[in-house]
């Protein structure tokens, strides 16, 4: 008798308590600040591509999950800073393992690790994201790639970098 | 046998050739010394620093003139003050290297450091990135970080064009002078400079078009920096992400080895194509050099335009079928036509594929005939180059014949060699109509007028030069066919094969003669049997059915386009829908060399192994195969498998005898030594892994023979002598879809004139006329040469005129 009492008194305690799921997906919880969810791949305040198409990322990709083609850049036609843009940037999320070595090896910061988590495909080949499905929006004060630029302006392709702080 | 010296690197001892430079003992030794100036295929000049080590010699007594011992025994050693260049200090007796000590290794950092002071890092964006001699030593042997601004560095604007097919970067030079030095003593085109002092030194061309030269591809190979790279391939691909496949070169039949080196492309939807060609390690055929046609003249293989499916003609239209029908259909002809089946085959095809389709047409009663403009290569088979022959161990005492060929267009890389001969002391003579490239260096250079050779010959193998060729230690003799056809190149090469055979240059290694072919398997041809018809319209309006393989005889001549109209059965096999297979009755899609194996035999009788560097094409099929499939349908037994087959074919032609895929798949080492692992000492070309080729034995009793000399064209008044050449960029069936990198360069509808010739008719250079020739008439542009004859108007081969030997030509 004793430990039947016993038990229901945890489940009274514990319809008293907070529940601890959340109803997905109405409500989300907040990732954790180094949290390695889908890649993006960022812009310059200028609406400028920072990916230059090294193919670095695709070099360090334990899962060969990353396929980049590069072009050249002009000022009429500039995606980039520098000579050198990914005329073709694929990742393959059925192969990434999200191990974050493509953000490491990127000389530009441009390939990141963001917060989107939310990946389902009904086919492989959805699974396949380009280059327009990885850019993030064009800031508010930029402009859309390709940009017509001033010769001479954008010329050097990798920026100074700073020490990564997180 | 040169002296050998005994010294000791850092604790290895090593005893080399006296005169070997360290850097090239320490190689030897195993140890890699730093460099980026120095390359083994040039002279050394010390001007990077990067190869500072520290020498101690044996300190001699002066007066008794021994080595001075120390207590115990040893020779006493002295350091000298400072540190020396290894890549000009030549090694001596009892000498002390040592390449691993602080100071030495202090040298590196702090050379390493003033390089990358205007270095601009931009690796990853670089096309060297990743193959890069600076990147590898600087990880190896260089400070980690620079104490240098990146604003206070040189800057320059980034790429500068030298020419349409190499871009220049100022930033990146390093000023190891490598390019200038290439391009004056190897290549023989000083068309780059250093112009400016100091930091301000840069690279300039010095020609209009700018770096005119036919070997600039090689500087971007050889450039230890990201400084020269190649206009095609402009951001590519990153180097480790390409695979290497070993082939040959098919622009000419000098059978560069090459690499293809290819990537998954996004155009492709993801298959594989070729991003670039590179050389690949032979000092026996190429050494480790390109000329630009070979390194950019690939793009045709992966043209869009090339056939995909079978077709036959249905209608008077052509149209798609599967292959069971295309192959049922050429059956039920060879069925129940009145047996015959005749083979016109031209150069381009591997061996394999010209021996099956002999066997199938000597089971059919048929004939094989060789589609070319040349003649002579039944001689080249049993006077030709024996094997051990290499080209680089021509020298002092030995002698070198040139005959109506210009080698810098028609053979650039044989041009390069014996060039190289000529400098270690052969003797050069060139016997030619007009000034070529090769009288820089020839020791007799005598001209002829066209038409006249075989008189020219006679005279000349009377005098002097006849006294120089047949007291050489070793002749080879090179005949090309500079306005000639196939009857009169053929008694050129008789008339050479009787001096060789009377002054007894026959059947020994670096003696013989070789052919200048346009293709780069037209002695295999020859090898194998294949001849040139006599008469060429006689014997295809007489086929019943005729099979043309790699050839295109109704795009060169129009009486032949005639003739194979009104043929009875044509068939076509060939990458392109050509003028031929437009009128075939069944066209059959090929495969290029680059999408199969298989062997090509050089114009030095080396036979060469190539490789598949892209998956086949869909529905595309080798010429060995579609006689294979053709003869199962009969009721015979063909190999399809290339390899079988070439085992049968070794078996059963007897310069060929004991060959295999395996045998032309050997290697062994090769000097300078030159390997993936440190590719700053030579720059960038691979390591040959895959095969040196076999040279064929000679076959036959070689026996001299009276050259039939063919007519002359009868004078008519006020005409012109159309002479037939051979050009480099060319539009011969290979370039025909060619890339748009040598669109520039190519040649189309031209005529030659020499300017009195050229003033007598009112017409100035880059006028547009119409030339009657054979009846008929043919638009073309006038470009004028002091170098051509007066009354010579040459033509070159391959724009679709049919110039084929002399003839009268009115403008």
């Amino acid at each position: 008798m004793l430990p039947l009492l016993r038990g229901l008194l945890t489940t009274l305690k514990s319809m008293a308590e907070k529940p601890t799921t959340v109803s997905y997906p109405e409500q989300k919880r907040p990732v954790s600040a180094r949290f390695r969810g889908r890649h993006v791949l960022n812009r310059y305040e200028n609406g400028l591509e920072k990916c230059i198409g090294c193919a670095l990322c695709a070099a360090a990709c334990p899962a060969d999950a990353i396929f980049v083609e590069a072009a050249e850049n002009t000022d009429e036609k500039r995606f980039s800073p520098g000579e050198r843009y990914a005329s073709t940037y694929e990742i393959n999320m059925l192969r990434c393992i999200f191990c974050g070595f493509c953000e490491d090896a990127c000389p530009t910061e441009a390939i990141v690790l963001e917060d989107n988590y939310e990946l389902s495909f009904t086919d492989r080949k959805q699974a396949i994201y380009t280059k327009e499905m990885l850019l993030n929006p064009v800031p508010a004060q930029g402009k859309p790639t390709p940009q017509q630029v001033e010769p001479g302006v954008f010329t050097r392709s990798v920026p100074e970098m700073k020490d990564p702080t997180d | 046998m040169p002296k050998l010296v005994n010294l000791t690197i850092n604790h290895t001892r090593v005893t080399v050739p006296e005169g070997t430079l360290i850097v090239d003992a320490a190689k030897e030794a195993g140890i890699n010394i730093p460099v980026f100036c120095y390359h083994p295929k040039m002279e050394p000049v010390g001007m990077c620093r990067m190869c500072l080590v520290d020498v101690a010699r044996p300190v001699i007594d002066r007066a008794t003139g021994q080595p001075v011992l120390e207590a115990d025994g040893a020779p006493k050693l002295s350091f000298g003050p400072k540190l020396e260049t290894a890549c000009t200090t030549p090694v001596s007796e009892g000498m002390l290297v040592v390449e691993d000590s602080p100071k030495v290794t202090a040298a590196r950092k702090d050379i390493l450091e003033f390089l990358l002071t205007s270095h601009p890092l931009d690796c990853p964006i670089c096309d060297k990135g990743g193959e890069c001699p600076l990147q590898n030593l600087t990880l190896g042997y260089g400070p980690t970080e620079s104490r240098f601004d990146f604003a206070d560095k040189l800057h320059h604007a980034k790429r500068v064009p030298l020419g349409e097919l190499i871009f220049l970067d100022r930033e990146r030079c390093i000023q190891c002078g490598r390019c200038v030095r290439f391009q004056e003593k190897i290549a023989g085109d000083p068309v780059i400079g250093f112009y400016q002092r100091g930091r301000k030194l840069e690279i300039q061309t010095q020609t209009q078009p700018g770096f005119d030269s036919i070997f600039s591809g090689n500087t971007s190979d050889i450039c230890p920096v990201g400084a020269l790279t190649t206009a095609d391939f402009r951001f590519g691909a990153r180097p480790w992400e390409m695979e290497a496949h070993p082939s040959i070169c098919a622009q000419c039949a000098v059978g560069c080895n090459i690499v293809f080196n290819t990537k998954r492309e996004a155009r492709s939807e993801g298959g594989m194509a070729i991003k670039r060609v590179m050389p690949r390690q032979n000092e026996a055929v190429n050494e480790i050099w390109l000329c630009d046609k070979g390194r950019f003249g690939y793009h045709y293989l992966q043209s869009g335009e090339r056939l995909t499916r079978p077709m036959i003609r249905q209608n008077g239209e052509l149209v798609p079928v599967s292959w069971e029908t295309a192959t049922d259909t050429i059956v039920e002809r060879l069925k129940t036509g009145r047996s015959g089946l005749t083979v016109l085959a031209g150069g381009r095809l591997a061996n394999e594929d010209l021996f099956n389709l002999k066997r199938l047409a000597d089971a059919e009663h048929g004939k094989t005939l060789f589609y070319t403009h040349m003649g002579g290569g039944d001689l080249t088979g049993q006077v030709g180059l024996a094997p051990g022959s290499n080209l680089a161990t021509l020298g002092k005492g030995d002698a070198v014949l040139v005959v109506a060929s210009d080698l810098h267009e028609e053979a650039p890389i044989w041009w390069l060699r014996l060039k190289q001969a000529a400098a270690r002391g052969a003797s050069l003579v060139v016997l030619n109509p007009r000034a070529t490239r090769l009288d820089d260096f020839a020791a007799i250079s005598q001209r002829y007028h066209y038409g006249r050779v075989m008189d020219a010959l006679a005279a000349l193998f009377a005098g002097e030069a006849g006294q120089v060729l047949s007291q050489a230690a070793n002749l080879v003799i090179f005949f090309g066919s500079e306005g000639l056809g196939v009857d009169g190149s053929q008694a050129v090469a008789q008339a050479c094969a009787n001096l060789l055979i009377r002054t007894g240059h026959t059947g020994r290694p670096n003696n013989g003669l070789v052919g200048v072919w346009s293709e780069p398997n037209a002695q295999g041809a020859w090898e194998l049997g294949y001849r040139p018809a006599k008469n060429l319209t006689a014997e295809l309006a007489e086929a019943h059915v005729t099979l043309v393989a790699g050839a295109d005889p109704a795009g060169d001549d129009p009486a032949l386009a005639e003739t194979l109209q009104q043929s009875e059965f044509l068939v076509v096999a060939d990458l392109f829908m050509t003028e031929t297979a437009k009128r075939a009755n069944v066209v059959l899609p090929a495969l290029p060399y680059s999408e199969r194996e298989g062997s090509f035999t050089s114009g030095e009788r080396r036979v060469q192994r190539f490789t598949a560097a892209l998956p086949p094409r869909e529905k595309a099929h080798t010429e060995a195969m579609i006689a294979a499939r053709v003869a199962a349908r009969l009721g015979l037994k063909i190999e399809e498998s290339l390899p079988v087959v070439f085992e049968k074919l070794a078996a059963e032609t007897p310069a060929f005898t004991g060959l295999s895929f395996d045998r032309l798949a050997e290697t062994h080492p090769q000097k300078p030594l030159l390997s993936r692992e440190d590719l700053y000492y030579s720059g960038t070309a691979y390591e040959n892994t895959a095969g040196l080729g076999c040279t064929l034995a000679l076959t036959g009793s070689p026996a001299e023979a009276e050259p039939v000399t063919p007519e002359l064209p009868a004078p008519v008044e006020n005409a012109l002598l159309a002479v037939p050449i051979t050009r480099l960029y060319d539009r011969s069936s290979t370039l025909v879809h060619s890339s748009s990198i040598l669109g520039q360069r190519m040649i189309g509808a031209e005529v030659w004139l020499n300017p009195q010739d050229a003033a007598e008719r009112g017409l100035s250079a880059g006028a547009e006329i119409e030339i009657h020739l054979k009846s008929a008439n043919w638009p073309v542009k006038v470009v004028i040469n002091a170098d051509v004859p007066a009354g010579a108007a040459l033509l070159p081969r391959s724009v679709g005129i049919p110039a084929f030997e002399l003839a009268a030509l009115e403008i």
